[in-house]
């Protein structure tokens, strides 16, 4: 089988498939970051942008030590230290870029539907690394991968995903992505932060963050995205962690060999305590190690796929 | 169109070849010391097990066993598209070994090439030898095995098609005519 798409956009896209192919391939990048020498020559020859319109550190960092492994040339341009400030338009950009002649460009943006903008105007491949609160397929797939290796199997999995489910890109890249992959997945949060319909695609929803944990296999905490909301959806943060964070107590309702997860940057103390941040169920680093890996295959799938389709 | 295919090897022309083979790479490297078998995905990491099992039949010893997959080393990623990846596996340091790189059949040279690549990647062997169940000839590049089970002139149209059971033993060999 191979793989069909130019660009990634987002994991509503994918096939079960597709979703299976990168996991797997992701998998055998996995033996490379494990070597001395953390260097294979697949893509050598082929540009990479990292054009990232909004702070991102872990994915941005992920997605270039992804692409040097796989021995191509990755630049960096954030939007704080480009033409951006200048004043010109995501188009004019667009059209500056392609005259450079990248091979793929991963884009993050606070506009939902920025990459679909330019995947639609440029020649080269697009990846979506986070457009607004739409969707962040790389999240979901590096999230999937750990759950995979941990558990096993991704069907049949109940997924609770807590948290700010309205702003989250990383819950719904995981909705479409974990349904279609046959696992279960509950949404709980404060009803300002849910979004009215959502249970249409696929998801339970919950008000009670315990009648989502309970019996779980996997728990995804959402960061509290305090830039984004302001104080609008939100009477108190003491408030919001005491009936939405995740504790050792609520914790001991999932299933005893549950594991958390979280997309970081995590505020300790508001969605995850402490205790369970650095407790033995959680698997955050595994999740950080796996982005690698699944970025890798992102790459080197659409790399190929891109002639593939020509 | 019908497919015309010619058997060259069955299971017995095959043990033959490969209990030969495993004679020769033992005689070649004065027994077992600091030899490793690595086969290429996927064909030559099943004969490459069978090999080890050879050795191991004929010397009483173990000798290591990897698996390379040349996936990310090919030189056309451009013009065929991503090809599903396989594992590599090859849990013993390569440095000062002598290494037996083993595939099915030997054709352009291209995977050999890719398969020495990703090896030097991984560490820094004292010697690699080839063994090969079938060379077809039509290299592109200069490479040629050390071990070789049946030497099968072809021409560019025609197929080698190894067969293997579910076991991973191999089971025949035969040439397919367009």
């Amino acid at each position: 089988m191979s793989f069909r798409h130019k660009h990634i956009l987002g994991t509503e896209q994918l096939s079960r498939e597709d979703i299976e192919l990168i996991l797997d391939t992701a998998d055998s990048f996995k033996e490379i970051n494990s070597r001395e020498i953390k260097k294979v020559p697949t893509l050598r020859g082929k540009t990479i942008i990292n054009l990232f319109y909004e702070a991102s550190t872990r994915t941005r960092t992920s997605f270039e030590i992804a692409g040097k492994r796989l021995s191509a040339d990755t630049i960096n341009i954030s939007a704080s230290a480009s033409s951006v400030v200048k004043g010109e338009t995501l188009e004019d950009t667009a059209k500056n870029l392609q005259a450079m002649a990248p091979d793929i460009i991963v884009m993050r943006h606070s506009a939902s539907g920025a990459p679909h903008y330019l995947a639609k105007r440029l020649d080269c491949s697009v990846i979506n690394a986070g457009d607004g609160a739409h969707e962040h397929p790389s999240q979901a797939l590096l999230d999937m991968l750990t759950m995979r290796q941990v558990k096993g199997r991704i069907e049949g999995l109940k997924v609770a995903i807590i948290g700010d489910i309205a702003h989250s890109r990383v819950a719904r890249s995981n909705l479409y992505a974990l349904t279609r992959m046959g696992a279960t997945v509950r949404l709980a949060g404060p009803g300002t932060m849910i979004p009215p319909g959502i249970e249409r695609l696929g998801a339970e929803v919950h008000t009670d963050i315990n009648e989502a944990i309970r019996d779980a296999d996997v728990i995804i905490m959402l960061r509290i995205q305090l830039e984004r909301q302001g104080k609008t959806l939100l009477p108190t943060l003491r408030e919001y962690a005491r009936f939405y964070g995740l504790n050792p107590q609520n914790l001991k309702l999932a299933k005893d060999d549950a594991i958390v997860m979280h997309p970081g940057p995590m505020n300790r103390g508001v969605e995850i305590s402490s205790f369970v941040a650095d407790g033995p169920q959680n698997v955050i680093l595994d999740q950080v190690e796996n982005g690698v890996a699944v970025r890798m295959a992102l790459l080197y799938l659409v790399a190929g796929g891109e002639q593939a389709e020509k | 169109m019908a497919k015309a295919e010619t058997i060259i090897l069955d299971r017995t022309g095959i043990n033959r070849a490969l209990t030969r083979i495993a004679h020769e790479i033992l005689e070649r490297n004065k027994g077992v010391e600091e030899l490793v078998l690595v086969g290429i995905r996927t064909g030559g990491d099943h004969l490459a097990a069978q090999l080890a099992q050879r050795i191991a039949e004929i010397e009483g010893v173990q000798i290591p066993l990897g698996a390379v997959d040349v996936t990310m080393y090919r030189d056309d990623l451009g013009s065929r598209g991503s090809l599903p990846m396989g594992k590599t596996d090859i849990p013993f340091p390569l440095d000062g070994r002598q290494v037996v790189l083993v595939d099915d059949v030997l054709y352009t040279g291209r995977t050999i090439r890719a398969a020495m690549d990703a090896l030097i990647d991984i560490g820094r062997p004292r010697t690699i030898q080839l063994a090969v169940l079938i060379d077809r000839g039509h290299r592109e590049l200069p490479i040629r095995p050390d071990y070789i089970g049946r030497n099968v002139p072809t021409s560019r149209e025609e197929k080698i098609q190894v067969d293997f059971d579910e076991q991973q033993a191999p089971v025949e060999v035969s040439l397919v005519k367009p």
